[in-house]
């Protein structure tokens, strides 16, 4: 390894240093004893709605709609995630039903 | 980690301290490289910019936290933000309270993991090829759940379309910053109606508002 452990030591800090910045940003600039802006608070009630969108584009980030399998499996198993959460409501099930469906897509038919 | 070289500590240690996937990966990479500390800073603000919308939307249900904010600030993930703001807290439980253990379970979870796979993750045997698809699952499902509880979904739909969109234009390693900022300015522009809207809703809800003393 090129680094020193002081070297690592350092990166990993900063690498720190920048996730909690992200993270306590918000916190630090509109603290709890003063009013938040009213903007701020909009964006607080609308933000999440459209931050959950986001992180599912995130997840499927790497497929390839014009190629490859066309991100099959993925659409396949959203659609079984989907449509049990729409039926039982259970969290778990979903989660763990597209999954499985999403491994056994992937090994064995793609 | 294993692959890479490193020994078991390294996993450990970092998502004990640093505690976010992807910047975890990704400090894999910037220890193999060459020592470039800012670089390192710059790069992980970039990767972790969506926290700053996490802080925006948890600053009132943080509010009265005390003591433990700190923490759950530190423990802002994905997941901690996914289920606290969207966690149905009953009455008779204190929130500060269950936004520490919620947050102190997905870190030990988190920690736990790492050890695990730093320690055995030679030794796995089955094919686990599609398992991180649990990700995208937890995503939908709580999206869902979201979308189930609101009344208008203009900002569901415009976080899935612009993100699309911005994932088509830059590529999967540059659309995050572009889709935050599309994001911010849409909701921006459609404040006006947004709150009107949101105004008749709360109208109609005042009585059962006031039962819960929110």
């Amino acid at each position: 390894m090129k680094m020193t452990l002081f070297q690592q030591a350092v990166t990993v800090g900063m690498v720190i240093l920048g996730t909690v910045l992200t993270r306590a940003l918000p916190f630090l600039l509109f603290p709890a004893g003063k009013a938040t802006p009213r903007f701020i608070q909009y964006l607080g009630k609308v933000l999440p709605s459209a931050v959950f969108g986001l992180l599912v584009v995130y997840c499927l980030k790497h497929v390839t709609v014009l190629s490859g399998n066309h991100g099959l499996p993925e659409l396949i198993s959203i659609a079984l995630v989907v449509g049990l959460h729409l039926w039982k409501r259970q969290m778990l099930l979903s989660i763990a039903g597209g999954t499985v469906c999403y491994m056994v897509l992937v090994q064995t038919i793609f | 980690m294993n692959v890479s070289g490193f020994s078991f500590w390294y996993p450990l240690l970092m998502s004990m301290t640093i505690f976010a996937g992807s910047v975890e990966f990704v400090t894999v990479n910037l220890l193999l490289g060459t020592f470039h500390p800012l670089q390192a800073l710059a790069i992980t603000l970039m990767v972790n910019a969506r926290h700053l919308f996490y802080g925006i939307s948890m600053l009132d249900r943080y509010r009265g936290a005390g003591w433990k904010k700190p923490y759950l600030i530190f423990g802002l993930c994905d997941e901690t933000f996914s289920i606290n703001y969207t966690a149905k807290i009953p009455k008779e439980v204190d929130p500060g309270w269950f936004y520490f253990f919620v947050t102190l379970l997905n870190h030990g979870y988190w920690v736990f993991g790492a050890a695990l796979g730093g320690i055995f993750g030679a030794l796995i045997q089955f094919d686990t090829e599609g398992l991180e698809f649990v990700m995208t699952a937890m995503f939908v499902v709580i999206f869902l759940e979201q979308w189930s509880k609101e009344n208008c979904h203009i900002s569901s739909l415009l976080g899935l379309g612009l993100s699309c969109l911005c994932l088509f234009i830059f590529g999967p390693d540059q659309f995050m910053i572009p889709a935050m900022g599309t994001i911010f300015l849409a909701l921006t522009a459609v404040r006006r109606g947004l709150e009107k809207e949101e105004r008749a809703e709360t109208e109609g809800g005042r009585d059962r508002k006031e039962e819960t003393g929110s």
